[in-house]
């Protein structure tokens, strides 16, 4: 603890350097430092030259619904809805553990789904709707 | 060297196949197409591809003009990876936007 | 096709995947979501049923097959050749390939050097000629290690390159795609391209192996 009034006590948080913290709260330890990163971060997708495992030379016929993910990607970048780049930008941003453990074509239509909404063609919360509609439709708890 | 002043269309190209050229060693954030790994490494142009938009701001919906000259840049992979193993004749081909590229000395 | 009652069911799943505790009649989140921005895009006049179903009946066509006779015209009709060498975009419209907004480079494997495909930053693949690509041609390991590690790659799929060939990678980072212009077997004098064809596999085609032998 750092500093204390009537209101609350101020502890130096690893990581976040000063921040309030009720004690009444539960307290979450967090790991963390105090120093500046030195370094970028290298981003999750640019893995050239990572090292890696042996390649298991899985093929799959795919889904049906990967191909509509797969046309729907083609329909819209040739009527100008998004560019590769932008769906590539969505996928790159994507936090790693998801990354990882989405499919290609999870990780596809999730990007589909935020170039839309970055530009405007829907809103969040008329795809929510919709999803939470085809939930109930499909008997799938979402 | 000054560089000459860009049309709308294209920046003007710089190289040409033969030149030896060097990766820029930059980080910045976003939509990047440079590979990591190539980044400060020596090589020489194979290609020049012609001007396309570029990619780190059509990843913003916007147009990425003026274009920017591509390449095809050649890499001797016993200079990228210091545990390469394979002949020393082996080869690594990545296209390279030109605003990643700076004229090099002599290719090492 | 756009009925979305109609459970698609899953076919083998990559690797990767953990087994799916529920049955395959169980939408996952993602299908959920491709369901709702498909039926929102088509109530928006964006899209409709037909273009969809059209779009995936062009992917469909494309594929081995298309770059196996690509590639046996090379081979039988050296003008061809040529001119798929020096422009391979505008050579490929001879078969109906429309490359789009890429531009597509044929690579031809020779004696001395043996090109390789990969695209460490995503996916980029000549899906216009060769359809879609393999799941290992989008996996970690294949990316990671193709750029740094190609002659044990070519390895592991149980191409042996001999040391005094030069092994060239091509990691795709733009819009220019790559196909590989295999070899032409020995011992094939006087093949028609039909039976040529039969020879050249997609993976050929991406450099991680050779055109079979007669």
């Amino acid at each position: 603890m750092v500093a204390k009034n009537d209101k609350y006590e101020v502890y130096r948080c690893a990581g976040f350097g000063e921040s309030t913290v009720n004690a009444a709260l539960p307290v979450v330890a967090v790991a963390g430092h105090n120093r500046a990163m030195r370094e970028p971060i290298r981003s999750h997708h640019d893995m050239g030259g990572l090292p890696a495992g042996a390649v298991e030379k899985t093929e799959h016929d795919y889904a049906f619904w990967e191909k509509r993910v797969d046309a729907l990607n083609v329909l819209l970048a040739a009527k100008g809805h998004l560019r590769v780049d932008e769906m590539r930008k969505n996928i790159e941003a994507l936090p790693p553990d998801a990354y990882e453990r989405m499919s290609y074509y999870e990780r596809w239509i999730s990007a589909i789904a935020n170039t839309l909404l970055q530009r405007g063609v829907i809103t969040a919360d008329e795809l929510g709707r919709k999803m939470e509609e085809i939930a109930r439709r499909e008997g799938v708890r979402l | 060297m000054s560089r000459p002043a860009a049309s709308n269309a294209a920046v003007p190209a710089r190289f040409k196949p033969g030149d030896a050229v060097v990766v820029r060693r930059a980080y910045p954030p976003g939509h990047v197409r440079t590979p990591w790994y190539i980044r400060g490494h020596h090589g020489t142009v194979v290609h020049a591809l012609g001007p396309f938009p570029n990619p780190e701001e059509l990843a913003y919906n916007r147009p990425g003009l003026p274009a920017q000259p591509l390449y095809r840049v050649r890499f001797r992979q016993s200079q990228i990876w210091p545990d390469y193993v394979g002949g020393a004749g082996d080869t690594l081909d990545v296209e390279i936007y030109q605003h990643w590229l700076e004229p090099a000395g002599a290719a090492p | 096709m756009t009925d979305s009652h109609v459970h698609t069911p899953e076919h083998a799943h990559p690797h990767r995947h953990p087994p799916r505790p529920d049955t395959d009649d169980t939408l996952g989140h993602y299908q959920i979501m491709e369901i709702a921005v498909r039926e929102l895009l088509i109530a928006k006049g964006i899209v409709t049923p037909v273009e969809i179903q059209r779009a995936i009946e062009a992917m469909d066509a494309r594929g081995e097959a298309l770059g196996a006779k690509i590639v046996a015209r090379a081979w039988t009709d050296p003008a061809f050749k040529a001119r798929l060498l020096t422009d391979g975009t505008e050579a490929v419209r001879d078969f109906g390939v429309d490359m789009g907004t890429t531009r597509l480079f044929v690579v031809e494997n020779t004696p001395r050097v043996h090109n390789m495909i990969v695209c460490t930053l995503c996916s980029c693949y000549p899906r216009m000629v060769l359809g879609l690509p393999p799941d290992w041609y989008k996996s970690r390991n294949y990316r990671s290690r193709a750029v740094r590690e190609p002659r044990a790659m070519l390895r592991e799929f149980g191409t042996l390159m001999p040391d005094d060939v030069e092994v060239r990678v091509h990691d795709s980072t733009a819009d220019m795609r790559y196909l590989i212009l295999p070899q032409r077997p020995k011992g094939t004098d006087g093949w028609s391209a039909e039976k040529l064809a039969t020879l050249v596999s997609r993976d050929a085609m991406i450099g991680v192996a050779f055109a079979r032998e007669p």
